[in-house]
């Protein structure tokens, strides 16, 4: 990155805790519910130095990999599915969308009455909202083979499963890694739905409990917390990976 | 085979070749008969929709013929078959895989890994491409995407090389170069090229044979055998005089064309 985009990127955040600090010196709202930045950044530091902000991230981080990683899986097996069938895509190609346009909090409460105030439940959350999207890129990267691809393998043999796990899979890699980041991104605010309603562990139960002891400090620093993890992911992982097989797959 | 009867190289029986839709049937050629023979470099010319693209893939293998029967060395082509590799228009070759993966792409299973290399390395080297076995498919120009394409349809040994206007996306003086290696390469390997093509100067320039093609509906209307020296320049008067022949040809067939495109 050039120096003068990172300068430049500093100098908006001066500006906007700046901002920030020049209000709270104003004393329009009061202290608890407007607390200065500095105040924010020692419940941060606070935070992680009494360890508690780690353990609650160790405990969210877990809860992802198990619901990401099951619905990474099922959504894969459910994509192929409807991606190489004509008859289930038609059949049930709908309501997968439909399945899909559900906010996860939604599933919350489904998930309390089924499996209690528990790290399950959380998981569960997690899978609902990463599957649906998995599936339907999956389903979308299959459709997206280039023709002449297949068109050429068989006219030097290759048909049947050599045909789809030799071809179509992976040049079918370039959807399935963009339908692995919006899997990321789904599952990651579905965690945080369910962890907010949960009893905890998690970064999402520290901050209902903040909220609970009317701690806005830790309220809005926990808020931070999971923007700049959310962005860092998406930015060194995600992302990343995207653009390296969107260019060695020649789509950029 | 009965006593007596001669062993055809390639055979196309009273081929036609209908489509089909809900609404409505096509006929986009029926009743071409051709025999080509082993070793040969035969043109199919024709203006667009005369067929001469689907005829090939009926060749191939991609598509089935609604009449007749297409055979090699006497057996029916039914589906697509190593024996006849396929170059296309685009290079149709595998980005998640290195130039030298793309050409050993149909011989797994056939042999070791190190005999495919060391084919794949063989036939690199026939088409100038040695130095860029490591790289990926983006990093090439057309042009050598396109070589890659040939290298890896040679790789399989086929019987008969099919190419679908293999040069047509590729700017001129690529082209022009692409022509002369092609000749090259067809000299050293000896293999039956059926080559489509729009172009009546690259047919002229690269064939023993031509066979015209007309269109609405797709039929054989000339059957041109070119025995011109090579290699042979545009200036030649003899390719000169060959190239306004089958021009007159083909301008009835794309007046056609062209009326029934400005009255839709």
């Amino acid at each position: 990155m050039k120096w003068n985009l990172i300068i430049k990127r500093i100098l908006f955040l001066v500006v906007v805790i700046g901002i920030w600090q020049l209000i709270f010196t104003l004393n329009i709202f009061e202290d608890i519910i407007f607390p200065s930045p500095f105040k924010v950044f020692t419940a941060l530091y606070e935070g992680f130095a009494g360890g508690d902000f780690f353990v609650a991230l160790g405990a969210s981080f877990k809860h992802l990999f198990s619901g990401l990683s099951l619905a990474i899986v099922i959504g894969t097996i459910i994509g192929v599915i409807f991606g190489k069938s004509k008859q289930a895509d038609e059949t049930a190609g709908m309501y997968l969308i439909a399945m899909q346009s559900i906010p996860s909090i939604v599933w919350v409460p489904l998930a309390i009455m089924l499996f209690g105030f528990t790290e399950f439940a959380v998981v569960f959350v997690i899978v609902l909202g990463g599957t649906f999207v998995m599936a339907l890129n999956v389903r979308s990267a299959i459709h997206n083979v280039p023709p002449q691809l297949t068109r050429a393998a068989r006219t030097m043999g290759t048909k049947g499963f050599p045909l789809f796990y030799r071809v179509e899979i992976p040049a079918s890699i370039p959807y399935f890694m963009s339908g692995l980041r919006l899997a990321w991104a789904f599952s990651w605010r579905a965690l945080m739905a369910g962890e907010l309603l949960s009893n905890g562990p998690g970064l999402g139960y520290t901050l209902s409990y903040a909220q609970d002891y009317a701690r806005m400090d830790q309220v809005i620093g926990i808020i931070i917390i999971i923007g700049v993890i959310g962005a860092l992911v998406d930015h060194f992982v995600f992302s990343k990976l995207e653009k390296t097989v969107m260019r060695r797959w020649g789509l950029q | 085979m009965n006593e007596g009867e001669v062993l055809l190289f390639l055979q196309l029986k009273q081929v036609g070749k209908t489509f089909t839709t809900e609404e409505k049937q096509f006929q986009v050629f029926s009743n071409i008969d051709l025999d080509i023979t082993e070793n040969q470099f035969v043109s199919i010319l024709g203006p667009s929709g005369c067929g001469k693209s689907t005829l090939l893939s009926m060749v191939a293998g991609l598509e089935e013929a609604s009449e007749g029967t297409i055979s090699l060395e006497g057996s029916l082509i039914k589906t697509p078959g190593p024996d006849r590799g396929m170059v296309f228009q685009q290079p149709s070759l595998f980005p998640w895989l290195n130039v030298r993966d793309n050409i050993t792409f149909p011989l797994k299973g056939k042999m070791t890994k190190q005999e495919a290399n060391d084919h794949a390395d063989h036939f690199l080297k026939m088409v100038q491409l040695s130095r860029f076995k490591e790289n990926y498919i983006f990093e090439l120009s057309g042009g050598m995407q396109q070589r890659v394409a040939i290298a890896r349809a040679l790789a399989m040994d086929p019987k008969v090389l099919l190419m679908d206007e293999p040069f047509g996306a590729l700017d001129e003086q690529t082209r022009h170069i692409m022509h002369d290696e092609l000749m090259k390469i067809w000299q050293e390997t000896q293999k039956t090229i059926l080559f489509v093509t729009h172009s009546i100067n690259e047919a002229i320039k690269l064939s023993d044979r031509i066979v015209v093609m007309g269109t609405r509906p797709g039929r054989i209307i000339a059957d041109i055998n070119v025995d011109i020296p090579r290699p042979r320049e545009r200036s030649n008067l003899e390719v000169i005089e060959l190239e306004k022949e089958i021009m007159s040809l083909l301008e009835g067939e794309i007046n056609k064309v062209l009326k029934e495109e400005l009255n839709q």
